[in-house]
């Protein structure tokens, strides 16, 4: 069943498995999966977590066992790293669309937010109506990973995937 | 590089962490507007998951059969070597944002000079960490801004805040043997050479708070050889009810 098993197949089977905290996304394009590679005929996937404390983590390990069992994978290995840390910028052009198509304003490129310890904040796009009269309620939200803002044309309150 | 040492100092920044997370999580179900109620919540769990990832880097060291929630959530009191002031009650709001202001600035700039540790786990852990303390440090400063230059009311407990927690301060910067070896040997950080560079950001920030910054230059301690103050019980007996109830249970 294993022939010619290669880590394109893996990668994909893998682009299948939904972040469970923002399940629009697959943990391929957010950017959680570092590395695939097969030797001795063990599967090896390597992860990182997007935050110290997401607690996430082990769902997608198991989610990740599970389909490669599903696809016929008995010997595998789930390694999590934490470096290089996770970043924003990894997530593709596919995933931030998918974001604001979903409500949520999609991380801006650039990481390293250097504003943000002298309290300048870059604009914030609305997911819905594309204003950027936006305003940060608070930059911590729903998740690890998100802040919380509101549109001042609009009026909605959205999440944004903050950058890291 | 000596074992002992480094695990030590492990234990010292992981513990730090996870007491302060136990402290900032009580705030959960309880803050004083929703929006806090998240941040402080979101904050202790970055914590928690920064001291997991160091008690896993110890635990593949000490290899004695114990995991991360062993060491975190078994020890007698005795046995954590967490600074004082990660420890104490959170008192109002003043007080818990006055130790999320120390904690976070002094804590952002060690992190800073950990990531260039010759020690390829501490400098990655900090490389990660940093990402998250920067956002801690910028709602603690926030708040430290809104309190002490807000009402006479707010002004006068926050100013109460970092009264009182100023004497716990001594501690995070003080190098005894082990911090003294770890700099000897190129992995580890110096607290004390960080007082410089930590108190011009605190006399600036204070400064446009409003607030007057402390003097007194006695100091708390014992938290490093595991001589706590009568809150830690407490803390523990809360935090690692489940572990002694029902011994190795998971989730």
């Amino acid at each position: 069943m294993q022939n010619e098993l290669t880590t394109h197949d893996i990668w994909s089977w893998l682009s299948e498995v939904s972040d469970p905290e923002i399940p629009v996304l697959n943990v391929v394009e957010l950017g959680i999966v570092r590395d695939v590679s097969i030797s001795n005929d063990i599967v090896h996937v390597v992860i990182t977590p997007t935050y110290s404390g997401c607690p996430a983590m082990r769902t997608i390990e198991e989610d990740i066992v599970e389909v490669l069992e599903e696809f016929g994978v008995k010997n595998h290995e789930v390694t999590t790293v934490l470096f290089p840390a996770w970043t924003t910028d990894w997530m593709t052009d596919e995933a931030r669309e998918k974001l604001r198509m979903e409500g949520i304003a999609p991380p801006q490129k650039g990481s390293a937010d250097k504003g943000l310890l002298m309290g300048r904040l870059r604009d914030v796009k609305c997911p819905r109506c594309g204003s950027t009269q936006t305003s940060m309620i608070s930059q911590f939200g729903s998740t690890a990973c998100k802040a919380l803002y509101r549109c001042a044309d609009c009026l909605e309150p959205f999440d944004y995937f903050k950058c890291i | 590089m000596s074992n002992q040492v480094y695990n030590t100092y492990l234990l010292r920044l992981a513990d730090d962490t996870l007491i302060l997370g136990q402290r900032l999580s009580e705030w959960c179900g309880h803050g004083p507007i929703l929006e806090e109620d998240i941040a402080l919540s979101n904050i202790a769990l970055d914590y928690i998951g920064q001291s997991t990832n160091v008690y896993k880097q110890l635990a593949s060291l000490v290899n004695d059969g114990r995991d991360e929630d062993a060491i975190a959530l078994t020890r007698m009191e005795s046995e954590y070597v967490n600074a004082l002031m990660m420890e104490l009650p959170n008192g109002d709001y003043g007080t818990t944002i006055a130790r999320q202001y120390y904690y976070s600035s002094f804590y952002l700039l060690y992190l800073e000079q950990l990531k260039n540790s010759s020690d390829h786990f501490l400098a990655g852990f900090a490389e990660k960490s940093i990402k998250e303390v920067k956002y801690h440090l910028q709602h603690a400063t926030d708040w430290i801004l809104r309190l002490g230059d807000g009402t006479p009311e707010s002004h006068s407990r926050m100013q109460h805040a970092v009264n009182g927690l100023w004497p716990y301060l001594g501690e995070l910067f003080h190098d005894d043997e082990t911090d003294m070896e770890a700099v000897k040997e190129g992995w580890g950080v110096s607290r004390e050479a960080l007082k410089t560079a930590w108190t011009n950001r605190v006399n600036a920030v204070f400064a446009e708070a409003g607030l007057t910054v402390p003097s007194e230059a006695w100091y708390h301690s014992g938290g490093r050889k595991g001589s706590h103050t009568e809150h830690m019980g407490f803390l523990l007996a809360e935090m690692q009810f489940l572990q002694r109830a029902f011994p190795g249970a998971k989730w």
